[in-house]
């Protein structure tokens, strides 16, 4: 009976939230507290579900599923040549970027309960969350390559529509605009590129596709398109002009889900890289591209945050220099793909750097958020003096910057200092460059923390008061997941990341299943 | 591909390639924003028209059973895979559309380099 | 051992970290307790020394955010302004970007043809 549940859990964990998201625009009409109530049990089901499917994939390997199949397994239907169905398949790298989804998802909800209150408009905006959760787990989970897309324009709807959240002011529909431009320009790329797929191999699912690929010149064309798309999505340099606006402007926690979507774009490009084509393409070649990109994101970014006076779009640029930061340890694993020497422990930490990158980016913009929430300003020009009445939220800060910028002894330092030692053997230029740049991420923060929260008091902040307990209670349990990932780091790095940078790295599992 | 094979010789291929590029012309040249939202609906028209254009098999018939003459037929999954698409562009053209008419409301212009308040 | 990172080239040991930081704090506070204990607070001794002028509110003499970096701007104001100038916010840019970048990646992977 265990077994026949743990069998249907991809499909739970898509569907749960998706149902959510419009049975609670329908509990909303009744009564706030019935809606809250409602939610709360649906997604700390889906977080208790997620775990224990992590939990069974770790000790079991992956898992496929077939929709509308007699058994989940039965990809290819009797009297059938190749699979033609639709398939989810759940392997080490997608439970652990769906743990991460799920848990902020989580986290965010609770403090939105009190930080949405005094808005109007929090059905619409609940519906809207569930459904960006809904299309980012679609998109980790699916084996499909035409899912991702309808996935991808899933997150990219409810990303934009929740970013044009403060309907009075002007700026928050220009920034939903450029993002719903770019993001669906990219989502008819990668459709572009599907299709080029399917006319040359007539199938859709990545696992087959990789089998049958002959790495003909319209496939490499395919993957310009998709690796450019995919990069354009998850916000490089020179592509990253989006990401300032969007995060400057969206309240507090949806910026924090949206830092998820874009992760789940840089999985869709892990997943294209090393499953879809593996060692098929010039590795060297397109790993020095991606490090190039990466290099160039880190440096712009970091030094466009230097010089910004608005809270989010401030923490937007230094988003896009994490960024920089996993594509430069991923395109370093890329160029060397083998599973010992430098080029694994770059995988490894490219992938610890997403998880770290996902809690601490988090907390900050929680922070941001909980500042817009107390004061009700953004700019850095008018804030100050904060820490006499908000001292709990400054001690948070004062951990989310320390993790942010790599100092000791949080999680971005154990992170980064795999990426610097195996960048290195790569190329010591990149290193050089990545550690001042880490140096100049500590400068921007600290300008930061001395301009909201030091300095003198200022009479019209004497009323403020701290932000509510439930939100310092979620801010809370993210300092103390940097505390504790950032004590102990190598029981993460060996039982959760090690097998997926693996299961990448060792793609005839992936294809095999199919 | 059967469609070289056909009468119209690679035309559909060449129509997609021309419909891309006149999207992205008006969405890299084009400063009113209802323009940008055409070229986006252009380029989605085109891809559109590339996935349904791949499944064509030469002197087959639609894939309907009812009263078909012979069984053999064009293949249905791309037609399947277009009609997701075409609903999913409808959606996101009128996401565009109501955040141009917001725009419009609070800046009172709808052209691009007169709507940037957030720069640098 | 418990807690170390094997990064392949070296090792990371966060404990070992913070006891470290817990001994030289030790060490710090030994080092202060020995010290000169005629200090005392709200006198003349904790007054800044202006050469006799003043001292002006505190509210008037903070920097704010904008200009706290004033000295770093200036100083490499002929790399910040064509890097401002190119975050235009004009959204046909972002996607001339794009198109940019499409074509490099194109053309290397023509010649790796």
């Amino acid at each position: 009976m265990f077994e026949n549940l743990v069998m249907h859990l991809p499909i739970l964990i898509i569907v749960i939230p998706l149902f959510g998201a419009f049975a609670i625009y329908l509990f909303g009409k009744v009564s706030d507290k019935a809606r809250n109530i409602f939610a709360f049990i649906l997604l700390g089901v889906t977080e208790f579900l997620v775990l224990v499917l992590g939990k069974d994939i770790y000790t079991n390997g992956l898992r496929v599923y077939t929709l509308g199949a007699t058994s989940a397994e039965m990809t290819t239907p009797a009297n059938y040549i190749m699979p033609v169905r639709i398939i989810l398949v759940v392997d080490a790298l997608s439970i652990f970027m769906g743990i991460i989804t799920v848990t902020i998802a989580f986290l965010i909800f609770i403090f939105s309960l009190k930080s949405m209150k005094e808005y109007s408009g929090t059905d619409k905006y609940y519906t809207l969350m569930f459904l960006l959760l809904a299309g980012i787990i679609g998109i980790e989970f699916t084996g499909d390559l035409f899912n991702l897309f309808v996935f991808l324009e899933i997150a990219t709807i409810a990303g934009a529509a929740l970013v044009a959240f403060f309907t009075h002011k002007a700026e928050s529909a220009e920034a939903a605009f450029k993002y719903v431009v770019i993001g669906s320009l990219s989502a008819l790329l990668v459709l572009f590129a599907v299709a080029l797929f399917y006319g040359q191999y007539d199938a859709l699912n990545i696992g087959y596709l990789g089998n049958v690929m002959e790495h003909s010149f319209l496939d490499k064309i395919a993957f310009g398109v998709l690796l450019t798309a995919f990069a354009m999505k998850a916000g490089s340099v020179p592509m990253h002009m989006w990401k300032p606006d969007a995060y400057g402007e969206a309240p507090g926690p949806v910026a924090a889900m949206l830092v998820t979507a874009s992760l789940a774009s840089m999985y869709a490009l892990l997943r294209v890289c090393f499953t879809l084509y593996g060692r098929g393409l010039n590795t060297e070649v397109i790993g020095w591209i991606i490090a190039v990109l990466g290099l160039l994101s880190i440096f712009v970014g970091v030094s466009m945050a230097l010089i910004q006076n608005n809270f989010g779009r401030l923490i937007g640029y230094t988003a896009v220099a994490e960024v920089g930061f996993i594509l430069l340890a991923v395109g370093v694993g890329f160029a060397e793909f083998s599973s010992t020497g430098f080029g694994f422990i770059a995988l490894q930490a490219g992938l610890f750097h997403i998880l770290n990158d996902a809690l601490d980016l988090g907390l900050l913009f929680l922070v941001s958020g909980a500042v817009l929430h107390a004061t009700g300003k953004r700019n850095l020009n008018e804030l100050g003096g904060l820490a006499r009445n908000m001292k709990y939220t400054c001690i948070f800060f004062i951990l989310g910057l320390c993790a942010v910028a790599g100092l000791p002894p949080m999680n971005g330092f154990a992170s980064k200092l795999m990426i610097y030692e195996s960048v290195y053997q790569f190329n010591p230029v990149f290193s050089i460059i990545a550690i001042l740049a880490s140096i100049f991420m500590l400068a921007v923060f600290v300008k930061v923390l001395y301009s909201v929260f030091l300095g003198p008091e200022l009479k019209e902040f004497s009323s403020v008061k701290e932000v509510p307990a439930s939100m310092l209670l979620v801010m809370g349990v993210i300092a103390v997941l940097i505390i504790v990932i950032g004590l102990c780091p190598d029981i993460f790095v060996n039982w959760v990341i090690n097998p997926a940078a693996r299961a990448l790295i060792d793609y005839g599992i992936y294809r095999g299943m199919i | 591909m059967n469609i070289e094979s056909s009468a119209i010789f690679n035309l559909p291929f060449i129509t997609v390639v021309v419909l891309i590029g006149i999207g992205l012309y008006a969405l890299m040249f084009k400063r009113n924003l209802i323009k940008i939202v055409i070229g986006i609906t252009l380029i989605e028209s085109g891809v559109n028209l590339f996935l349904i254009s791949l499944g064509y098999r030469k002197g087959c018939y639609a894939p309907i059973y009812t009263n078909a003459p012979t069984t053999a037929m064009v293949f249905p999954i791309p037609q399947a895979l277009t009609l997701t698409s075409i609903v999913i562009g409808f959606a996101v053209t009128a996401l565009m559309l109501s955040f141009a008419v917001l725009i419009y409301k609070n800046y009172g212009t709808i052209n691009a380099v007169k709507t940037r308040r957030l720069k640098g | 051992m418990f807690g170390t990172l094997e990064t392949g080239y070296g090792y990371w040991s966060p404990i070992i970290w913070v006891i470290t930081i817990i001994v030289i704090g030790i060490i710090i506070y030994i080092i202060w307790w020995l010290g000169e204990p005629t200090y005392k607070k709200g006198t003349e001794q904790t007054k800044p020394f202006l050469a006799g002028m003043p001292e002006l509110s505190k509210e008037a003499v903070t920097v704010r955010a904008d200009n706290v970096y004033w000295g770093f701007k200036e100083a490499l104001k002929h790399y910040y302004r064509p890097m401002i100038n190119s975050h235009s916010g004009v959204i046909n840019d972002y996607i001339c970007w794009f198109v940019v970048v499409l074509a490099i990646v194109f053309i290397i992977i023509w010649g790796m043809l």
